[in-house]
C-alpha cells in the first residue's frame, strides 16, 4: 500500500474529509465512553443535548467559542505563514493581566477615566501583551533559525507561573480571602450580556468582526497577499522582493494581538478578574479549531463552534452518566489527528503494490 | 556567597541533580533517535505522560517494577508507531502530527486515569524503585537502577549511532534519505525504528517519575520536561554525549532553583517569588536553544518527508 | 571507434511500459546490452531515459514488461535487488549524504544492519584499492560536503564498484564536468569496459554518445524509435532521431552591440565567504560589463560562483568591494529594488525560488510587483486587474496547461516548460507600459530540464529581448547554449571571472581549458585555431 498524488484534488473527498474525520472521532471516542461503563448512545445524546439541545446549552456554547474563536484566528494566521504559534495560551494569560492591569480596580477606583478611552486603552494594552510575547520567538525563528514551537511552548510556562507571581503580589485582590485572583475590571469596563439568563456576551459579535477581518485581509489585502506567499515558500516570496522578515513580524504581532484579545475578551465577558484556571487550554484547542477549519478565518468561527459545543457537552455528560470530564480534551486530539489524515485523502489516493 | 558554596559542596544536591537529570537523559536520548533519523517527534510530552501512567498503573495491578518499565516503553512504542504513520507514510506535517499526539496521549492518560481511580481525593501510591544502597560509589548508591540504565543507555546509543552499520544507515536517512534508498536500504522502515525506538526510551523516562522520582501519578507531572528534551537535543548537537552534558547542566540549574526556593531569602539575600525559580528551567531551554542556534549541525533531512517515486 | 564485442546479453529488457497519470513515460521498450558493451540512451528532457534507468535500478515498478540479469528475472521496486543482482548507478543528483565521510558513503548498506560490527579498515583498503585501480582516487575520510564536483562523482561510481558492479548506469554524468574531466571519465570509463563492465550511458549530447558508446538507443516520447550501432551513425541522423523533426534552434545572428550607458557593469566585485575564517572569496574582484542590446554568457562548471554572481545581479546578496551599476546606478542590495530598477530576474531553480507552487497563476505573475500603484491602493490589492494582466500574459507567452482555471490555476501544476514561460513573462513584462522591453535581463540556466521545444521558446525570447534593447547576462552550464546565443563569453573559475571575448574567439577546447582554471595567455593561444 502507498500513497500515490491525485492529478485534480478530489471534490467529494474535500467535502467528506471533515465528515469523515468527525465520524472516525465520535467511533474512538465510543469506546472510551464504553469502557468507563457508561451507555454509549445515551452518551451522545447527552452531549448533544448539552451543546447544543438548550436555549441554556446554546448560550453556554456561545460563551464558550468566543475565546476560542480568537485562539481559533491567532493559529490560523500564523500557521498560514508558517509561523508555528503554540504559545496563545500564555499570550492569552498575558493578555488577561494586561486588561486588568489597565481597567481594573487597583487601589480601590483603578483608574479615573472615561469609559470610552478606558476600554479601548484595555483592549489595545491585552492585544499588545500578546503581540511582543510572540515577537520574541518569531524574531528569534527568523534571525537564528530557533524553531518556534518550543519557544513558544516554553513561554507558556514561563507566563503562567508570571502570572501567578503577580497574582500572589502587586495584582492580588486584597477582598478575595486568599484564593489567587487578581483585582477585579471596573464595572463599566466589563462586557454586557447579549441575552437574560444566559452568560453570553458582546464578546462574541466582536470575535465574528474579528473573523471577517482577517479573511478580508487575507484576501483583498496586500498583506494578506504576503502573508500567503511566504508561508507556502518564503524562497519564492524573498526572491520577488516580498520581505519576509517584516512579513513575519507582522504575523507575529498579528497572531499574538489575536490571542492577547482573547484573554481580555474573557476577563471582561465572564469572570471580570484573572486567576490561574480561567482557560482550560484555550491556546491549545485554538490550534485543533484552526486545523479543523483549514487554516480559513470563517471556517474557524464553525470549527469553534463545534469544539466548544463539544466542550460544553461533555462537561454536562460527565456530571449526568459519570464518564470523566477529558473526554472533551480526547475528542478534540483525535479530531485533530482525523482531519490531518481525512485532509490528505483529497490530495492523495491508496493504492495497492509495493512501489509506484 | 558563602552558603551557596556549602550547598554545591553536599552530596545530596548532586543526588537531586542525577535524579532530576535522569529523565531528561532518556528523553533526550529517545528525541535524538527520532531526529537523527529525520523525524521531529513533538509526541514526546504526551509519551512521557503516557509512559508515566502505564508504567505505573501495571504496577499498581500487580506487575513488578521492571515489568511495569516494560509496559511504558511498551506504551511509548505503540504511540511512537502511531506517530510514524502519521509522519512517515502519511508525511504530514511533523509539529502538527506530534502535537496532536502529545494532546491525544496527555488527555487519554487522564482519562484513562479517571476512568480507573473515580473518586480518590489522595492518589494511589506503588512501591517505587529503592535506592542501590548496595553500590560502593557515592552519589550512585543513592539512585535508583533506572538511573544507572539512563547513563549506561548513553555510550551504548553513541556507539550504535557512530560505530554499527545500522547506526550508519539511521544517521544518513536523516542526512539524505536518496543516498540510503540508493544502498538498497528502506528509508520508511529505518524511520518508523528510529521512532519507535525513541518513543520507547520516552516512555521509560515518564515511568522513572511515576516508578522512581515518585509513587504516584499526579496530573501535570510532566510539566514540560518533554519540550525541555527537545530544546537539549539541538543543544546536544544531536550527540549522545553532549546529550548527557546538556542534561546535567540543566538538572543542575534546576536542583538549584529547588534548593534555593527551599532555602528563601537567606542563600542570595534577596525575597523573590518562588514562581521566579521554577521559571529558571524554562527560561535556560529557551537560551540553550538560542545559543545552539548558528551551531548545531542540523542531520539535513530532519523534517522533510521523503516521498518515494513522487513527480 | 571501439568493435562491437560479441557476448551473451547480461542485461535484457522486455516490453518495459510506464505510465504517471495521463502521461507515458516508457512505451514497451526492448533492449539487451551485453558484457563489455556501452549502450547509449540518448533523448532529450522528457522522452523517459530517467524513467527507464529508474525502473532498471529498482526506484519504479513497471506497469509491464521484464528485466533479466544473465537470464534470471530480476524482483521489481527494490534498488536491494537491483543491487545484489550486480546493476549499479551513478545518478545525475547525487545521493551522497554531506555531512558523512566518503568511506561512510560507499560502506552504507553493505553490512548487514543487525551485525553490531563494521569492519571499517578491511573496507578503507579495498576501498583504496578500487580508487587506485580504475583511477579514481579520493580520500576515504574526507568530508563529502568539502568535495569537488568532479570528486563527488568520482565516489559514486566508487559505491557503485564496491558492491561489485557488472551493470552500470551513468545518468548524464558529463553534466556538470569541464569538457577535460569528460576525457578523464571516459578514460575511465573504458577502462572499466576492459575490465568487464556494461554500462549504459544517458545523454543529451551528440558528440559524447557517438565517441563513447558501441550502440545507440534513442528514446523519442517514451518510445525507442532507433537502435543502431554507433559506428556510422552522424548527429544529424540522431538529432532527428532524437526529436522527430528537424527544429530549427535559434541562433545568434552577429549584432553590434549598442552604445550608451552599460545595461550592468561589475568593477572588482568581491564577495567573501560568510564566517571569521573568511577563505577564498565566493567571487573574487569580477569586472563584467553588458552593454545594451548584447548576449553576454558566464560559462563554467557549477560551483564556481555562478549562483553568488547571480543573486548578486538579482539583489539577493550584498558586495563586499567593489561596485554593481545596473543602467548607471548603484543600487541597494534588495530584490524589490532591482525589480523596480527593470531587472528581469530568471532564476535557476523554477520549483523551489522561482514560483510559489501553492499560489494562483494569477498571484505568481504579479508576485514582483503587487505592491505598485497599478495592482494596489492603501493595502487593497486590484484583483481584476491583476488578473486581467495574468491573462494578457497567458496568451502572449503561450503558457499552456491553463484550460481548466485559467489564470486561477494552481501554478504548481504546471509543465517544467509552461512554468518556465510564466517565469520569463513575468520578468520581460517587468517594464510596465513605460519600457518595452526591460534594460537587463538575468538568466540563470534558463533552459535547464526543458524539452528541445521549450528550450527553442526561451532562446527565442531571449534573442528578442537583445534585439529590441535589452542587456542579457546569460549565466549557463550548457556550453551548446553558450554558443548559440552569445555575442560574448567569459568563463568562471572559482570565484574569478575571465575577460569576456567575442564567442567567435573560443572552441571547446579553450573554454573547457578556462573551465578548469588555464591560464588566460594559453587560452588566447589555442584560440587562434579553429574549432
Amino acid at each position: 500500500m502507498r500513497l500515490e498524488r491525485r492529478d485534480t484534488p478530489s471534490r467529494s473527498a474535500a467535502l467528506l474529509a471533515p465528515v469523515a474525520a468527525i465520524a472516525g472521532t465520535l467511533g474512538v471516542a465510543s469506546l472510551l465512553v464504553a469502557w468507563a461503563g457508561a451507555p454509549v448512545a445515551q452518551a451522545y445524546w447527552l452531549l448533544l443535548e448539552g451543546g447544543f439541545g438548550s436555549r441554556f446549552a446554546i448560550t453556554e456554547t456561545l460563551t464558550r467559542a468566543t475565546p476560542l474563536i480568537l485562539t481559533g484566528l491567532a493559529a490560523a494566521v500564523a500557521f498560514r505563514a508558517r509561523l508555528f504559534n503554540i504559545g496563545a495560551e500564555g499570550q492569552l494569560y498575558l493578555g488577561a493581566l494586561a486588561a486588568v492591569a489597565v481597567g481594573g480596580l487597583h487601589g480601590g477606583s483603578g483608574w479615573a477615566a472615561p469609559v470610552w478611552l478606558l476600554f479601548p486603552a484595555m483592549m489595545a494594552a491585552a492585544a499588545l501583551a500578546g503581540a511582543l510575547l510572540l515577537l520574541g520567538p518569531a524574531l528569534m525563528k527568523s534571525r537564528l533559525g530557533v524553531d518556534e514551537v518550543v519557544t513558544t511552548l516554553l513561554l507558556n510556562f514561563i507566563v503562567l507561573l508570571f502570572v501567578g507571581a503577580m497574582l500572589d503580589g502587586p495584582m492580588k485582590d486584597p477582598a478575595a480571602m486568599g484564593w489567587p485572583q487578581s483585582v477585579a475590571l471596573q464595572e463599566p469596563l466589563q462586557l454586557d450580556r447579549l441575552v437574560e439568563r444566559g452568560r453570553v456576551h458582546s464578546g462574541l459579535p466582536g470575535a465574528l468582526v474579528a473573523a471577517l477581518l482577517l479573511w478580508a485581509l487575507l484576501k483583498f489585502t496586500t498583506h494578506g497577499f504576503e502573508i500567503r506567499a511566504v508561508g507556502a515558500n518564503a524562497r519564492a516570496a524573498a526572491f520577488a522582493g516580498m520581505p519576509v522578515g517584516w512579513v513575519t513580524v507582522k504575523v507575529a504581532l498579528l497572531s499574538g494581538a489575536l490571542a492577547g484579545l482573547a484573554g481580555a475578551v474573557e476577563v471582561a465577558g465572564r469572570a471580570g478578574y484573572v486567576t490561574l484556571d480561567m482557560s482550560p487550554g484555550y491556546g491549545y484547542s485554538g490550534i485543533v479549531i484552526a486545523m479543523l477549519a483549514a487554516l480559513h478565518p470563517l471556517g474557524v468561527v464553525a470549527a469553534a463552534v463545534f469544539v466548544a459545543g463539544i466542550l460544553v457537552g461533555a462537561d454536562s455528560m460527565s456530571r449526568a452518566v459519570g464518564v470523566p470530564t477529558y473526554i472533551a480534551d480526547v475528542i478534540v486530539a483525535t479530531a485533530l489527528i482525523a482531519v490531518l489524515v481525512a485532509t490528505l485523502f483529497t490530495q492523495y489516493r491508496l493504492r495497492r503494490g509495493p512501489r509506484p | 556567597m558563602n552558603e551557596l558554596l556549602e550547598l554545591l559542596a553536599a552530596a545530596p544536591f548532586w543526588v537531586s541533580v542525577l535524579r532530576v537529570a535522569t529523565p531528561l537523559i532518556l528523553g533526550t536520548l529517545g528525541a535524538l533517535l527520532c531526529e537523527r533519523a529525520g523525524v521531529l517527534n513533538l509526541g514526546i510530552e504526551g509519551i512521557m505522560v503516557a509512559g508515566a501512567f502505564a508504567g505505573w498503573l501495571a504496577v499498581y495491578a500487580g506487575a513488578s517494577l521492571w515489568g511495569g518499565v516494560a509496559v511504558a516503553a511498551a506504551t511509548g512504542a505503540l504511540i511512537g508507531a502511531l506517530h510514524a504513520l502519521l509522519t512517515v507514510s502519511l508525511a504530514l506535517s511533523q509539529h502538527v502530527a506530534g502535537l496532536g499526539i502529545t494532546l491525544l496521549a496527555t488527555s487519554l492518560a487522564s482519562y484513562a486515569y479517571r476512568v480507573s481511580f473515580p473518586k480518590v481525593d489522595t492518589p494511589p501510591t506503588v512501591e517505587p524503585f529503592a535506592p542501590m544502597a548496595w553500590l560502593p560509589i557515592p552519589v550512585l548508591n543513592a539512585q535508583t537502577p533506572l538511573t544507572l540504565l539512563a547513563l549506561g543507555l548513553v555510550p551504548l546509543i553513541g556507539w550504535l549511532l557512530y560505530r554499527t552499520p545500522l547506526g550508519l544507515a539511521l544517521r544518513t536517512v536523516g542526512e539524505n534519505p536518496a543516498a540510503a534508498e540508493g544502498q538498497g536500504l528502506s528509508v520508511a522502515g529505518l524511520r518508523y525504528g528510529a521512532v519507535i525506538a525513541g518513543s520507547a526510551l520516552m516512555g521509560v523516562a515518564g515511568c522513572f517519575l511515576t516508578l522512581a522520582a515518585f509513587n504516584a501519578f499526579f496530573f501535570n507531572m510532566v510539566n514540560g520536561r518533554g519540550w525541555v528534551c527537545v530544546a537539549l537535543v539541538v543543544f546536544a548537537s544531536w550527540r549522545p554525549g553532549q546529550a548527557l552534558a546538556g542534561a546535567l547542566l540543566f538538572a543542575f540549574f534546576d536542583a538549584l532553583q529547588l534548593r534555593l526556593q527551599q532555602a528563601g531569602s537567606g542563600v542570595l539575600g534577596l525575597e523573590l517569588p518562588y514562581q521566579l525559580y521554577l521559571m529558571l528551567p524554562y527560561v535556560m531551554a529557551i537560551v540553550a536553544l538560542v545559543v545552539m542556534a548558528h551551531r548545531a549541525s542540523t542531520p539535513q533531512a530532519l523534517m522533510k518527508p521523503y516521498r518515494k517515486g513522487e513527480r | 571507434m571501439p568493435a562491437d564485442p560479441p557476448s551473451p546479453p547480461v542485461l535484457r529488457l522486455t516490453g518495459i511500459t510506464k505510465r504517471f497519470g495521463p502521461l507515458l513515460a516508457n512505451d514497451g521498450i526492448s533492449l539487451d546490452l551485453a558484457q563489455g558493451e556501452v549502450l547509449a540512451l540518448l533523448g532529450e528532457n522528457g522522452a523517459g531515459k530517467s524513467t527507464l534507468v529508474a525502473i532498471l535500478f529498482g526506484h519504479y515498478v513497471a506497469d509491464s514488461g521484464t528485466v533479466e540479469v544473465d537470464g534470471r528475472a530480476l524482483p521489481p521496486g527494490h534498488p536491494r535487488a537491483a543491487l545484489d543482482a550486480g546493476i549499479g548507478m551513478v545518478h545525475q543528483h547525487f545521493t551522497l549524504a554531506d555531512n558523512l565521510s566518503v568511506l561512510d558513503n560507499v560502506m552504507l548498506g553493505t553490512e548487514s544492519l543487525w551485525w553490531p560490527f563494521s569492519r571499517r579498515d578491511a573496507a578503507r583498503r579495498r576501498l583504496v584499492e578500487l580508487g587506485m585501480r580504475f583511477g579514481l582516487a579520493v580520500d576515504p575520510q574526507a568530508r563529502v560536503a568539502g568535495l569537488s564536483v568532479g570528486e563527488r562523482q568520482r565516489v559514486e561510481i566508487l559505491k557503485a564498484l564496491y558492491r561489485g558492479a557488472r551493470v552500470l548506469i551513468l545518468d548524464e554524468p558529463t553534466a556538470v564536468l569541464t569538457p577535460q574531466e569528460s576525457e578523464t571519465l571516459f578514460a575511465t570509463l573504458r577502462q572499466m569496459v576492459a575490465a568487464g563492465l556494461a554500462l549504459i550511458f544517458i545523454s543529451h549530447k551528440l558528440d559524447e554518445v557517438l565517441r563513447i558508446s558501441h550502440r545507440i538507443a534513442v528514446l523519442r516520447g517514451g518510445r525507442l524509435v532507433a537502435l543502431l550501432p554507433a559506428a556510422g551513425a552522424d548527429k544529424p541522423l540522431l538529432a532527428e532521431a532524437m526529436v522527430g523533426r528537424s527544429v530549427e534552434m535559434p541562433r545568434r545572428a552577429a549584432a553590434p552591440a549598442r552604445q550608451g550607458a552599460p545595461a550592468c557593469e561589475l568593477r572588482s566585485a568581491t564577495v567573501l565567504a560568510p564566517g571569521p575564517a573568511h577563505g577564498r572569496p565566493l567571487l573574487d574582484g569580477v569586472d563584467l560589463q553588458v552593454q545594451p542590446g548584447e548576449i553576454v554568457a558566464v560559462a563554467g562548471v557549477s560551483g564556481n560562483g555562478q549562483a553568488v554572481l547571480a543573486e548578486l545581479l538579482c539583489g539577493q546578496l550584498a558586495l563586499d568591494s567593489g561596485s554593481l551599476r545596473v543602467a548607471g546606478r548603484a543600487l541597494p542590495a534588495r530584490p524589490r529594488t532591482f525589480v523596480d530598477a527593470g531587472v528581469a530576474r530568471i532564476p535557476e531553480d523554477r520549483h523551489a525560488v522561482g514560483v510559489v507552487g501553492d499560489l494562483a497563476l494569477w498571484e505568481n505573475a504579479v508576485l514582483e510587483r503587487y505592491h505598485r500603484p497599478a495592482y494596489a491602493r492603501l493595502g487593497v490589492l486590484k484583483r481584476r486587474h491583476a488578473m486581467a494582466d495574468a491573462q494578457a500574459l497567458v496568451e502572449r507567452f503561450d503558457v499552456r496547461g491553463t484550460e481548466a482555471a485559467g489564470v486561477h490555476t494552481v501554478t504548481r501544476r504546471l509543465s517544467g516548460g509552461n512554468m518556465q514561460k510564466l517565469i520569463l513573462g513575468r520578468a520581460l513584462m517587468a517594464g510596465g507600459a513605460a519600457r518595452t522591453v526591460p534594460p537587463l535581463i538575468v538568466a540563470n540556466q534558463p533552459t535547464w530540464g526543458l524539452d528541445v521545444g521549450a528550450v527553442a521558446y526561451v532562446h527565442q525570447q531571449l534573442l528578442d529581448a537583445a534585439a529590441a534593447g535589452s542587456g542579457v547576462l546569460l549565466i549557463s552550464e550548457d556550453l551548446e547554449e553558450v554558443f548559440a546565443l552569445a555575442d560574448r563569453i567569459a568563463v568562471m573559475h572559482q570565484g574569478r571571472l575571465g575577460a569576456a571575448r567575442p564567442a567567435r574567439d573560443w572552441n571547446l577546447a579553450s573554454i573547457g581549458l578556462a573551465m578548469a582554471g588555464g591560464g588566460q595567455r594559453q587560452a588566447a593561444m589555442t584560440a587562434g585555431a579553429t574549432a
